[in-house]
């Protein structure tokens, strides 16, 4: 656990070094905020003291920021053969992992600290339903948390930063909405599994304030292949090592 | 700690990188590893820190084979990868500072060795830069440091004075000679004279597959089998020179090095041929001026042993 703590302070520290961390900030600030107060069906237009918007705008924001942060986990260390350094020393591949997917949680939990003036706002104007709000806030974690995955394990394939953050919207465009496409034009049972298996299904009902048990294995088992599959990726040292 | 490797394999496709090795480094000792380029230093140092695993063959590191306890045994090895990867955005302090937290080195003891390292590094004055703004020699030194910080047993050294100017790889190697006492080392290099300079035994590699082993003097007798003396003798034909050397009872045989300059390469049975010589050149009234033991190169044996 130390060590898995020590990774995800460096990768943190390195995302703050870069500018990463600042850039992909104050453009989902910028985004989600302008989408949220200033236009389109923002809360002023639908009125209500809800931040359903919000968490409708931080969906489709997340799902391009996400890859954006995760593309150069690993591509970058297998470019630059810092991984090979890193993996000698006396860590785990796992550790590596783990320490590298809390680092990008982290940045995405401050993300999404960040826009909790947009809670206190609205709950200033109007009566804010509590627990609503909270299911939205779980949802868009839950959905980073799903998408970093995918993206940690697009990144351990290559030693290429955008060939990662690619494929990672590539697999992320299947649960975003093929899926839900997919299953709009079949029936019956086989529909629904196609349906369960989209990410805005789940996320819906959650956004909704429904705190189901169903949706929250869905997004751990997400969460638990994408890492699983980085490790088998990471344990084959790729040629590019 | 030693490192015993047994029957080391490692293949890329069909092609043998590491080809049926076996190698035993003893506590203290400095292993030289020698081969051209692509001929598998690199590989069975990447099996060695377990980054890679063998195909077949097992690696011992201090009597405990590296596939059971890889964790514990990363702990007692320092490594220097090719190349040096470093994490090039940080701080040179910072990056001291995670790999010594890494090597599982307590809170309040992290200071103090990484402030031993940049001081036996010499990297005072570059501590607070970002690696990216290092030049290679003192990128270089951060390499070195990272290996060392947790004072490891065992270090293994890729090319470790690549890029370094003529001062910086004298006192690399003098590091190298000072760690090398109570440590085992093994580094790699084609650099020759550095092998010499730096190393108590030298293995060559080529394609994979062990070609000599032994100290620099071992491999040397048994390339050239038997001594040579360059002699130089003035005041002479060089003709009757020559003959009169053919017929000493010591020589076995008489190369012109140099006619111009009368020099010759004397190919010797026994030790007596010296004295011979001198004897020769006092009766003929010929003036000997110059006599050297004639050592065949490293580079000689080297290249005889890698050309195919």
């Amino acid at each position: 656990m130390k060590t898995i703590w020590i990774i995800a302070k460096r990768e943190v520290n390195s995302y703050f070094d870069s500018l990463t961390a600042v850039i992909m900030i104050v453009l989902f600030l910028g985004f989600s905020g302008f989408f949220t107060w200033i236009s389109g069906s923002d809360i002023f237009f639908l009125g209500q003291a809800s931040l359903r918007s919000f968490f409708g705008i931080a969906y489709w924001t997340l799902f391009f920021f996400i890859p954006a942060l995760t593309m150069k986990t690993f591509a970058e260390e297998n470019k630059s053969g810092t991984i090979e350094m890193l993996l000698t020393k006396p860590v785990t591949d796992r550790q590596v992992i783990l320490g590298k997917y809390f680092a990008t949680l982290i940045l995405i939990a401050i993300a999404l600290a960040l826009t909790l003036p947009y809670v206190i706002t609205v709950s200033k104007i109007g009566n804010l339903d509590a627990g609503g709000t909270f299911c939205g806030y779980l949802a868009l974690l839950l959905i980073s948390a799903a998408y970093a995955s995918i993206g940690l394990f697009t990144s351990s394939i290559t030693s290429n930063q955008i060939v990662a953050f690619l494929s990672a919207l590539f697999i992320g465009l299947f649960f975003h909405i093929i899926f839900q496409i997919i299953a709009g034009g079949m029936k019956g049972f086989l529909g629904q599994i196609v349906n369960y298996l989209s990410i805005t299904f789940h996320f819906e009902s959650l956004a909704r304030g429904v705190l189901d048990s169903k949706d929250v294995i869905y997004f751990a088992s997400i969460i638990f292949m994408g890492l699983f599959l980085t490790e088998v990726s990471l344990s084959k040292r790729n040629a590019f090592n | 700690m030693d490192i015993v490797i047994e029957n080391l394999t490692k293949r890329y496709g069909v092609q043998k990188a590491v080809d049926n090795i076996s190698l035993r480094v003893a506590t203290g000792e400095i292993l030289g590893f020698l081969g051209p380029n692509g001929a598998g230093k690199t590989t069975t140092m990447k099996i060695i820190t377990n980054f890679i695993t063998a195909d077949e063959g097992e690696v011992y590191i201090g009597g405990r084979s590296l596939r059971d306890d890889p964790l514990e045994i990363k702990r007692h090895i320092g490594y220097l990868p090719e190349n040096n990867p470093l994490y090039q955005e940080m701080p040179v302090i910072d990056y001291l500072e995670f790999c010594a937290l890494i090597n599982n080195i307590e809170k309040h003891r992290v200071a103090g060795r990484v402030a031993e390292m940049i001081r036996i590094t010499g990297l005072n004055s570059e501590k607070h830069k970002k690696i990216a703004e290092l030049s290679k020699g003192y990128r270089q030194r951060v390499g070195l440091a990272q290996a060392m910080i947790h004072d490891p047993e065992i270090l293994i050294l890729d090319e470790p004075t690549s890029g370094l100017d003529p001062n910086q790889i004298a006192e690399i190697r003098k590091l190298i000679r000072e760690l090398g006492r109570e440590k085992t080392v093994i580094l790699s290099t084609h650099i020759l004279p550095e092998v010499e300079a730096t190393c108590d035994r030298i293995f060559i590699i080529n394609k994979g597959r062990l070609v000599a082993d032994g100290t620099a003097e071992s491999l040397r007798k048994k390339a050239q089998g038997s001594d040579i003396l360059r002699v130089r003798i003035e005041d002479g034909d060089i003709d009757q020179i020559f003959k009169a050397l053919q017929s000493l009872k010591a020589v076995s045989m008489v190369d012109f090095a140099d006619r111009q300059k009368n020099r010759f390469d004397v190919h010797c049975r026994s030790e007596e041929v010296k004295r011979d010589i001198f004897r020769l050149c006092v009766e003929r009234n010929w003036v000997l001026t110059e006599i050297t033991p004639f050592e065949t190169r490293l580079e000689d044996i080297f290249r005889e042993l890698t050309m195919n």
